[in-house]
């Protein structure tokens, strides 16, 4: 195993040192608008990453002086009710919808993988009842499970990861389940089963790299929707608890409470979850655009 | 003969489709003799790529399934293997070359990869040696500098070379028994020819035998060694390619040979077509399944099915008149 492991990465190097840069020159060029996006994204990854080293005061540093300062070259973004830097705690925020976003969306991916590539390729009965499960899964709001799950076990960042992925990952099981069952069909794959490839096998090393292009698309756009959903939950305040900064939770405390004597609370924190969430989905949709035409042409 | 390697008998496969059942493959026997290249003709939807699939268990379940019969391989009944079993044959001692190099080649994986799976899967090999086996594979089927093409991917090969991959992905084991379905069928008739001489010289190199499967008599003149014919599921004759060419006993094999054009002696022949539609397998008349296009069908033909009849030294026609063909 480790062998194959070894030889697969040997292979991604040598496949990757051109196509990746090609690629992104693909990406700057054809979709100007999601390249810049992707930048974005990348700019609030590395907020989120070096947050110790970039903000210039704790999150929870109080300056009992400088309550409610407007933006200035001190304090960008202003200061709260309680002298924080405005700034600070936004890009501390960045770091918690960063682990958030990241986690959920990954934990989402996964299952929506492992679900949506054994329905769709065993299919027959199996696959009638994943789906039908999948059908009344779907059939509820997301927010009210969300409520629900956080009411029972109560607000933190785990739950919140754990419930958001799995809440994804079911709905984004479909997703990857039309694609395997149309590469399901392709030849190869029987090609693969007749040289004595086991199910796990096929699967891993004949289907999965040839639905990449839909696994990639939902990943980024989740990272979107989770970053959304978790704010949602803060505002609501069932979302990571205080004083963690998260831009859900600046916006529903000082953000509501002082809108009128601070604008600049509710707006930083709303501002940049709109950005990141817009790049993020922006990105997710030029990525589609370029990979799945690819995937087609080299068939 | 000495023993057979392969020795399919009595395999009936049916799918169950909304029209009822279609018994694809119905009540079919033959024999492969290691080294032997046994060649299966029949035109489309006669059940020659089924039997293919049916001896390796690839047929999708449902909606097919293998209904009855022994397919024995070195002894084994195939049939009565568990997964595990038939996954360690496939590939390994029986390894398969598809009808589609364009299609049959996983366009995500490179060259390399695909080449070296069987011997890292069956071999239980380490990659860097599978790799090594793969590019000398690759100089076997004649692709020049295989090493460096190993990292290629499938759409940067052309389909003459894809074919020639596949191939070399079914030699990898050095299987016992080859089965190529229609190898050629989507090749360019120039490429046709290397692939299959390519083929016919590899499998007399490491002694493996092979099934071809193909709609071409002209495939089968010149590289099999003994010939089955298929219609409507059923084998209706078989013989050794040369005595199959002299004396077909069997319409049907009379009519394909008719209506395809021949280089050597009479070029003036007009081409005669075999009249009608190939039969719908799922309602197939009660009598022979080709008395409807038949030229010489009797009231008998219609009735009653016939057995295959020993037309001469291991050749059977499953004609009732074949003595009178032979003539």
């Amino acid at each position: 195993m480790a062998s194959i492991a070894e030889t697969s990465q040997a292979a991604t190097r040598r496949r990757s040192r051109n196509p990746v840069l090609h690629f992104v020159g693909r990406l700057f060029r054809e979709k100007p608008l999601g390249a810049v996006c992707a930048v974005i994204f990348v700019l609030f990854l590395l907020c989120g990453i070096f947050a110790d080293l970039i903000a210039p005061y704790g999150y929870n540093q109080i300056a009992p002086l400088k309550r409610l300062r407007p933006p200035s070259l001190d304090f960008p973004f202003g200061t709260d009710n309680l002298g924080r830097d405005m700034l600070s705690r936004c890009i501390y925020g960045a770091q918690l919808s960063v682990i958030i976003g990241f986690c959920a969306a990954g934990i989402a991916t996964v299952i929506s993988i492992v679900l949506g590539i054994v329905s769709g390729y065993l299919g027959g009965k199996f696959d009638l009842v994943v789906q039908r499960f999948v059908d009344a899964w779907m059939s509820f709001p997301d927010l009210i499970i969300l409520i629900v799950v956080v009411s029972v076990v109560g607000p933190g960042m785990i739950q919140i990861i754990c419930t958001l992925g799995l809440l994804l990952g079911i709905a984004g099981s479909r997703i990857i389940r039309g694609a395997v069952v149309s590469v399901r069909e392709n030849m190869y794959v029987h090609a693969a089963q007749s040289t004595g490839a086991s199910t796990f096998r096929v699967l891993w090393r004949h289907i999965l790299p040839n639905v990449m292009a839909p696994v990639i698309v939902l990943f980024t756009t989740r990272v979107g929707t989770v970053i959304l959903a978790e704010s949602g939950l803060s505002f609501l305040g069932l979302g990571v608890p205080p004083p963690a900064p998260t831009w859900g939770g600046l916006l529903s405390g000082s953000g509501r409470t002082y809108m009128l004597q601070g604008p600049w609370l509710a707006l930083a924190p709303g501002l940049c979850l709109t950005v990141v969430v817009y790049a993020t989905n922006m990105f997710g949709d030029a990525l589609r655009d370029l990979l799945d035409p690819r995937m087609r042409g080299s068939r | 003969m000495n023993t057979p390697l392969l020795s399919v008998r009595n395999l009936s496969t049916r799918f169950r489709t909304e029209r009822g059942t279609v018994r694809a493959v119905d009540n079919v026997s033959f024999d492969v003799a290691p080294g032997e290249t046994l060649a299966i003709v029949g035109e489309s939807g006669s059940g020659k790529s089924v039997t293919a699939l049916s001896i390796l268990r690839l047929i999708p379940d449902p909606p097919g399934k293998i209904e009855s019969g022994e397919i024995l391989f070195d002894g084994k009944d195939l049939l009565k293997l568990d997964d595990e079993g038939i996954r360690a044959i496939r590939g390994d001692r029986i390894a398969m070359i598809f009808q589609e190099p364009m299609s049959s080649l996983n366009p995500a994986l490179t060259v390399g990869l695909q080449v070296g799976e069987p011997i890292n899967l069956h071999r239980k090999t380490v990659w860097a040696k599978a790799l090594d086996k793969a590019a000398e594979l690759l100089g076997k089927v004649r692709i020049p500098d295989g090493r460096s093409r190993l990292g290629s991917y499938p759409h940067q090969y052309s389909g003459g070379m894809r074919q020639r991959v596949m191939i070399a992905m079914a030699l990898a084991c050095q299987p016992r028994l080859i089965i190529a379905d229609e190898p050629t069928t989507a090749l360019d008739v120039t490429v046709q020819a290397q692939i299959l001489a390519l083929l016919k010289e590899l499998t007399r190199e490491t002694n493996s035998a092979m099934i071809l499967i193909t709609h071409d008599l002209g495939v089968v003149a010149r590289y099999a060694d003994r010939v089955a014919v298929m219609y409507g599921g059923r084998i209706v004759e078989t013989a050794p390619a040369r005595q199959l060419y002299k004396t077909p006993r069997h319409p049907y094999t009379r009519g394909l040979m008719a209506s395809v054009p021949r280089l050597d002696g009479d070029t003036e022949r007009p081409l005669v077509p075999i009249e009608g539609q190939p039969p719908d397998l799922a309602s197939l008349p009660p009598g022979c399944p080709f008395a409807p296009r038949c030229k010489d069908v009797t009231e008998r033909c219609r009735i009653e099915r016939p057995p295959l009849f020993e037309s001469g030294p291991s050749h059977l026609s499953a004609c009732f008149y074949h003595e009178r063909l032979a003539a």
